[in-house]
């Protein structure tokens, strides 16, 4: 088979469904349960750490810096 | 020692840019192979002055890397300036030929001046603004020092070496005829190397972060850098036909390479300037409005639907040409699609006011960013309409395309950039507050006034010559010649020189403003501390 025709078999069927299997999973994964919560974190990192680095590096889940 | 492995670089890059120079087979590689020589000669003096210096380094770990910062600030406002006063120029040009003066024939006509309109203002202006502010953001949510030292510098300096040589060499009239992609070979190669230099900055503070988790604004910038990277190199896959003369032979032909153009071209809109300013939006609008981003959920959404679609969105710029219509069909539905990203990305940005709605009213710095996601809006609406086949068919070649680029590129990209800056400045040296926040309100009507007379104006005269074009008579002939529409535009054509003249206005403005916050506005206590020694 000539190389176009392999590359755009392969486009329109297995890499399809790749993308959208991982773009279904991305979205089932943002609301799985427990979610929200576990956005509260990251939401507020642009209100730390402003002014110089952190000493340490903060664990997941914990609460202040 | 690292000194003196710089002096020998520097010394031979002088040394091959002046043997260049003397072989150079047209004007603009020799003036481009001359700045380069005028450029690394002096940076070699430069190191040479300071070699053998005691190194006084100390811990800069407990500090924030801002000089770099504060340069990219600098080189955003010039350079905006610069941009917008090319911009500005061109339309009269289009408006009055007469100013495409017969002594400055060949360098300064419209052909000439129009890739350095657009190239100043989308990567000098937007570049500049992108660097500057992803080495800030970076910083903050990583709470990490940037990576790799001064590379951060090289990045910097390498970037406006690029600007310099891409826009000398526009004049001269080096230019490989792809839109946004105009610099040649040798130009695509040095920004190549800036380029990943930039990834690797980037990249290494991501990865030495303090933060358990990558900000969302982080996901956008780095998409912006990894796939300019890509379609950078792609795009610009040429042979030279000499190493000692400017033009360059395209590898692909035909409609590969008009696809190939396309698929960086729209890409560039979408990588460059949206994804990329959503990441300013993602970290700025947030600080000012003092409230995190209304659902990081739908950030995370809105990622990776934005990325995953944009990508195929390009063949819309080639409808009704050689490329085949499922190609066509296929831009065009992926262009629908992107509707639903880019919405619920500017609601996720206006809904982080939601209970602070009145700092509309007394903080015009949120106004600015407001309307700059408000743009957003209005422009990804139009551009899906605009991809469909049968709207396109009328749209396409007209001021309408302009016109919606504009609505874009000056309300979303320059005024969500308006705002970062009056964000960043006060911070970035230590100043209690901006400046005036009258000339900010200043500021921001008459940019906004700008760009209703911009868009407005061409809308008009995009959808007037789009139904003259097509106008046939009973016998089914054209009605209208070219010259006929040329004539028809000539008001909304001083209209939109008008709108550019306020924008313009606006930004000199800002620039005044920002200039007396440094000099003028009250200091305060520096809070950026080394680490004390223990």
């Amino acid at each position: 088979m000539e190389t176009y025709s392999l590359l755009r078999h392969f486009a329109d069927s297995w890499m399809l469904l790749t993308l959208f299997v991982f773009f279904g999973g991305v979205v089932i994964w943002v609301f799985r349960p427990g979610a929200s919560k576990s956005y509260e974190d990251p939401s507020g990192i642009p209100f730390r750490n402003e002014d110089k680095p952190a000493a340490m590096r903060r664990d997941a889940g914990s609460k202040e810096a | 020692m690292t000194n003196y492995i710089k002096l020998t670089v520097l010394g031979v890059i002088t040394l091959l840019a002046l043997i260049a120079a003397n072989y150079a087979r047209d004007l603009a590689y020799l003036v481009n192979a001359l700045t380069v020589a005028i450029a690394a000669g002096g940076l070699f003096l430069w190191v040479l002055r300071h070699t053998d210096e005691p190194a006084v380094k100390g811990d800069l770990s407990g500090q924030y890397m801002d000089g770099v910062v504060r340069a990219g600030v600098i080189a955003t406002s010039l350079w905006g300036v610069v941009g917008f006063l090319a911009g500005t120029f061109i339309a009269f040009q289009l408006a009055f030929p007469q100013l495409n003066f017969e002594w400055a024939q060949g360098y300064a006509n419209f052909g000439r001046l129009r890739p350095l309109h657009t190239s100043a203002v989308i990567f000098a202006f937007g570049g500049n603004a992108l660097i500057a502010t992803s080495f800030y953001v970076v910083q903050r949510t990583s709470a990490a020092r940037l990576w790799g030292g001064n590379l951060a510098w090289f990045v910097f300096w390498g970037y406006q070496l690029v600007i310099v040589l891409a826009a000398t060499g526009y004049l001269l009239g080096a230019t490989q005829s792809k839109e946004y992609a105009e610099p040649e070979w040798y130009v695509d190669w040095w920004l190549t190397v800036v380029w990943l230099a930039y990834l690797a900055v980037f990249l290494g503070t991501i990865v030495k972060r303090r933060e358990p988790h990558i900000y969302v604004a982080n996901w956008f910038y780095l998409a912006f850098i990894i796939t300019v990277a890509m379609l950078h190199v792609v795009n610009n896959l040429s042979i030279p036909v000499s190493v000692f003369g400017s033009k360059s032979v395209q590898v692909f032909s035909g409609v590969q390479d008009a696809m190939v153009q396309w698929w960086y071209g729209h890409n560039a809109v979408g990588f460059f300037l949206t994804a990329g300013f959503l990441g300013m939006m993602y970290y700025f609008v947030p600080k000012q409005a003092e409230r995190p981003i209304y659902s990081y959920k739908l950030s995370i959404i809105h990622f990776w639907a934005l990325i995953f679609i944009y990508i195929w969105a390009g063949p819309h710029h080639l409808h009704y040409t050689a490329l085949p219509d499922w190609a066509t069909t296929l831009g065009m539905v992926f262009s629908i699609i992107l509707w639903m990203p880019s919405w619920g990305g500017m609601i996720n940005g206006l809904m982080t006011l939601s209970g602070a709605w009145d700092k509309l009213r007394t903080d015009p710095i949120i106004r600015m960013m407001v309307i700059s996601i408000g743009f957003y809006g209005m422009s990804t609406f139009e551009g899906p309409m605009m991809s469909i086949r049968a709207v396109n068919s009328l749209s396409h070649y007209t001021d309408w395309t302009i016109g919606h680029v504009h609505s874009g590129a000056l309300g979303w990209n320059g005024m969500i950039t308006f705002g970062a800056l009056y964000f960043l400045v006060p911070r970035l040296w230590n100043r209690e507050r901006i400046y005036s926040l009258s000339m900010v309100s200043w500021h921001f009507w008459l940019a906004t006034i700008g760009i209703i007379l911009y868009a407005s104006a061409m809308w008009v005269t995009g959808i007037m010559e789009g139904l003259m074009w097509r106008e046939v008579d009973a016998n089914g002939f054209l009605v209208n010649s070219f010259a006929d529409t040329v004539a028809a535009k000539f008001p909304m054509y001083v209209v939109r020189g008008l709108g550019g003249g306020l924008y313009l206005s606006g930004a000199l403005i800002m620039v005044y403003n920002l200039f007396m916050t440094v000099k003028r506005s009250p200091a305060v206590e520096a809070t950026n501390s080394v680490v004390p020694a223990e």
